[in-house]
C-alpha cells in the first residue's frame, strides 16, 4: 500500500474512533458537560490532561525549535513541565476541592465579585481564542502535507469533527476521546523517535541516545559532534545558550506560573472524585508529559545533526526525495547562489525576505529545484529550513517506512484536535455558565444551560475554523504571550485565594487588571508599536517580551497585597470557604447552583 | 473522626505548608538553580556523555518534577489521615 493510502487509512480510523467513543459518552447534564459528571480516574484524567496539553505546538513545533537554538529551548521544556508542580502543590487539590464548574466560579466566589467573575471569564476566552486558533491551523497544515487536501479543506474537516464531540459530548466526549488522542499522539511521536535513535547511536531509547556516541566511529557523542558540525557551518554551539541569563530566568518564569493559571489545565482537575486524586492526577499528568518532553531534545538534536548529513554540500540532483516533497509545501527551498549545482548550508538567513517566494509560473531552475523571487543575502548559505519540518519530515529524513510517516500524520491530527477541544470547551463553559447563567440570564433551567452550552461549543468551533482559515498575522506570536498573561492575570488571584486570607475583592480585581494591563502593554509596545526597538538593550531589565509575565505577576501580587491590607477584611463566610477549601475532607460532588 | 476542631486545621495546614515549603525549594534549586543559574558551572561535570548543566535543563529537573509530585501526593495522604482529615471516606 502507499504511504499516501496509509495515511488516509490511519487519519482515517483515529477520526472514526474519536467519533465512536463521542457517541458512546454523550453528555446528558451540565455536570456532564462541563466536569465529565466529576467521576474521572485520576489516571484516566492525567492522561486526558497530557493529551490537553500537548499541542500541535508540542507535538510539531516544539522539537523544531530547539533544534535550532539548542540549548535556549531549554526554557519551553522546563517552563511547560515546572508548572505541573505548582499546580499540583498549590491549586488543583484546593480547586477540586472548591467543587464547582469553571475557573471563573472560584474568582467570583471566592472574591465575592461579579466583577472579578467577569474580569476571570474575559482573560480566559482571550487567552483561549489565541491559543485555538494556532490549534486548527496545526491541523490544516498535517492535512495539507500528508493528504494532499488544501490546507482550508483540512480546516474545516478538522472542525467538523471536533464539533461532533466537543458539542455532543462536553466534558465527557472529550475526556474519553483525549485519552485515545493520547495514545496515538505519543505512539506516533515515539515510534520514528526510536528509529533515529538506534539509526545515530545505536541505542533505543532516546533519552539515553541523546547523551550516546555517534555510531560513526568518531568517539564523539551526539552533543560533542553536534558542536562541532555546527561550530564549522559558523553557528553557535548547540550546547552553549544565546539568551542572557536572567530573560532564560525570566521565560522560564513566565511559561511555568502562567502553566499553572491556564484555565483549560485547571478545569480537568475539577473531573476528578476527590481531592488527593487531584495532587495524584497532576503526577499522572507530568508523567505522560515528560515521555514527549524528555524525547524532543534528544529528537532534536538528532534532526539537527542529520539534516546537516544530508542537505550540507550535497549536489541537488542528489538529493532525496523528501528534499522536493517539502520544497512542494513551501517549507524548505534552495538557492544556488555559487551557481554549482550543490547546496550550501551555514549560518545566516539564506533569503530576503526569510521565508521563501517561489516563482508563479512554477517554473524550475537548471537543477530542477522550484526558482525563487526572493533577493539573495551576503551569507553563503543557500538553504531555507523551516522549523516545523524537523518532527514531521524527520522519518523521511531518517528514510524509515511509509507506515511510520502515515503514523505521525494521525499523531499531529491527535495533537491538534485534543488541545482545541479542550479550550473550545472553557470557552463555551465560560460564556453559557460565568456570563450567561451566572450574570445575565440567572433564571434559566439546567436544560436550557446545557443547550446555551452546546451553542456557545457550536459558535466558538466556527470562530476558531475561521481563524484557521483566515490567520490573523499576530496568531503565532501571541500563543507564547497567552501564558505570560495567565500567569500575570489569574495565577496571582488563584492563589492568594487560597493561601491568604486577607486578600479581599479590592486587592484581586486592582491586581488582575495591573497584571494584565503591564505585561499586555509591554509586549504590544515591543512586538507591534515599536518593533524596531525589540532587543535587550531597551528592555526593562534585559527581560524580553516573552518574559516579562513574570514580572507582571510580581507586580500583580505587590499590588493584590497591598491593596488588601489597606481596605476592609473579606467577610466571615469567605474566610469559612477558605478554611473549607483547605481540608481534604468532605469534598463533595460538584453540583450545579 | 468527622468533626475536626479549629486548632487541628491549623495544624494541619501548617503541616502542609512546612511540606511544601521544603519541595519548593527543591523544585527552585533544580529548575532555576542547577539548570540555569548554576549551570554554565555545572557544565565543566559530565554526566551520561552530557554537559551536567545542560542535562539538567533538558532532561534531569523534569525527572525530578514528577518525584516531587508523587512525593507530595503520598506525604500529604498521610498528613492527612495523621489530623483526621483525610477523604477516605468520602463516595467517589
Amino acid at each position: 500500500m502507499s504511504t499516501q493510502m496509509l495515511t488516509y487509512l490511519f487519519v482515517g480510523l483515529s477520526f472514526a474512533l474519536y467519533i465512536g467513543i463521542a457517541i458512546w459518552s454523550r453528555a446528558g447534564s451540565t455536570k456532564d458537560f462541563y466536569i465529565a459528571g466529576g467521576g474521572v480516574h485520576p489516571v484516566v484524567n492525567g492522561m486526558a490532561t497530557a493529551a490537553d496539553w500537548m499541542s500541535a505546538a508540542s507535538f510539531i513545533s516544539m522539537a523544531g525549535i530547539i533544534s535550532f537554538i539548542g540549548r535556549d529551548g531549554s526554557v519551553y521544556l522546563l517552563g511547560w513541565t515546572g508548572g505541573y508542580v505548582l499546580l499540583a502543590f498549590l491549586l488543583a487539590p484546593y480547586l477540586r476541592k472548591f467543587g464547582r464548574f469553571t475557573v471563573p466560579d472560584f474568582i467570583g466566589e471566592r472574591y465575592y465579585s461579579q466583577a472579578a467573575r467577569i474580569v476571570a471569564a474575559v482573560c480566559l476566552i482571550f487567552v483561549s481564542f489565541t491559543y485555538v486558533a494556532g490549534q486548527m491551523r496545526g491541523v490544516g497544515i498535517v492535512f495539507s502535507r500528508f493528504l494532499e487536501v488544501d490546507v482550508n479543506t483540512g480546516v474545516i474537516i478538522g472542525m467538523a469533527v471536533v464539533f461532533m464531540y466537543a458539542v455532543l459530548g462536553g466534558m465527557k466526549g472529550i475526556t474519553y476521546t483525549q485519552v485515545a488522542q493520547y495514545c496515538v499522539l505519543i505512539f506516533a511521536y515515539m515510534v520514528p523517535a526510536i528509529f533515529i535513535s538506534i539509526m545515530i547511536t545505536g541505542n533505543p531509547i532516546p533519552q539515553l541516545g541523546f547523551g550516546a556516541e555517534v555510531t560513526d566511529g568518531s568517539g564523539l557523542s551526539v552533543l560533542q559532534k553536534l558542536d562541532g558540525v555546527l561550530l564549522d557551518l559558523g553557528f553557535g554551539a548547540y550546547t552553549a545558550g544565546t539568551k542572557s541569563t536572567i530573560d532564560v530566568f525570566a521565560i522560564t518564569a513566565a511559561l511555568m506560573f502562567g502553566t499553572a493559571g491556564l484555565p483549560h489545565v485547571l478545569v480537568r482537575f475539577f473531573t476528578v472524585p476527590k481531592v488527593s486524586d487531584a495532587r495524584l492526577s497532576a503526577g499522572y499528568a507530568l508523567v505522560f508529559i515528560a515521555i514527549l518532553y524528555t524525547t524532543a531534545p534528544a529528537v532534536a538534536s538528532f534532526a539537527r545533526l542529520n539534516l546537516v548529513d544530508t542537505v550540507h554540500n550535497t549536489a541537488y540532483d542528489e538529493a532525496p526525495e523528501w528534499f522536493g516533497n517539502w520544497e512542494n509545501t513551501g517549507l524548505i527551498a534552495w538557492q544556488d547562489k555559487n551557481d554549482d549545482g550543490i547546496m550550501q548550508y551555514g549560518a545566516g538567513a539564506a533569503l530576503s525576505p526569510a521565508k521563501p517566494i517561489f516563482d508563479v509560473d512554477g517554473t524550475l531552475g537548471s537543477h530542477g529545484e522550484r526558482l525563487l523571487t526572493n533577493k539573495s543575502t551576503e551569507s553563503a548559505n543557500e538553504v531555507y529550513i523551516d522549523r516545523d519540518i524537523m518532527v514531521l519530515a524527520n522519518p523521511e529524513i531518517a528514510g524509515l517506512p511509509g507506515w511510520v510517516i502515515a503514523l505521525v500524520a494521525a499523531g499531529g491530527v491527535a495533537a491538534a484536535l485534543s488541545t482545541a477541544a479542550g479550550l473550545l470547551l472553557v470557552i463555551s463553559s465560560a460564556i453559557s455558565h460565568d456570563l450567561l447563567k451566572q450574570t445575565l440570564i440567572p433564571k434559566i433551567t439546567e436544560k436550557q444551560e446545557l443547550l446555551y452550552a452546546r451553542l456557545a461549543a457550536a459558535v466558538a468551533v466556527c470562530i476558531a475554523g475561521l481563524f484557521g482559515i483566515y490567520p490573523p498575522a499576530f496568531v503565532a506570536q501571541v500563543v507564547a504571550f497567552a501564558f505570560g498573561l495567565a500567569a500575570a492575570s489569574l495565577f496571582p488571584a488563584l492563589l492568594l485565594g487560597i493561601f491568604s486570607k486577607r486578600a479581599n475583592k479590592e486587592g484581586a480585581i486592582s491586581g488582575m487588571l495591573a497584571g494584565l494591563v503591564f505585561t499586555f502593554a509591554y509586549i504590544a509596545y515591543f512586538k507591534f508599536v515599536a518593533p524596531e526597538l525589540n532587543s535587550a538593550e531597551y528592555w526593562l531589565w534585559g527581560i524580553s517580551p516573552e518574559g516579562i509575565g513574570a514580572i507582571g505577576m510580581l507586580l500583580n501580587f505587590a499590588i493584590a497585597m497591598t491593596i488588601s491590607r489597606l481596605t476592609a477584611k473579606p467577610p466571615a463566610t469567605v474566610q469559612a470557604l477558605v478554611d473549607n477549601i483547605r481540608i481534604p475532607s468532605g469534598a463533595k460532588a460538584a453540583e450545579n447552583h | 473522626m468527622k468533626t475536626t476542631s479549629t486548632e487541628n486545621n491549623k495544624a494541619y495546614w501548617r503541616a502542609n505548608i512546612s511540606l511544601l515549603t521544603k519541595l519548593l525549594t527543591i523544585w527552585f534549586i533544580v529548575s532555576f538553580g542547577c539548570s540555569i543559574i548554576l549551570a554554565d558551572w555545572l557544565d565543566q561535570f559530565s554526566l551520561f556523555g552530557f554537559k551536567l548543566g545542560f542535562w539538567f535543563a533538558q532532561q534531569g529537573a523534569i525527572y525530578v518534577f514528577v518525584a516531587l509530585i508523587f512525593i507530595y501526593a503520598w506525604r500529604m495522604k498521610i498528613i492527612d489521615r495523621q489530623f483526621g482529615v483525610s477523604d477516605d471516606e468520602d463516595e467517589a
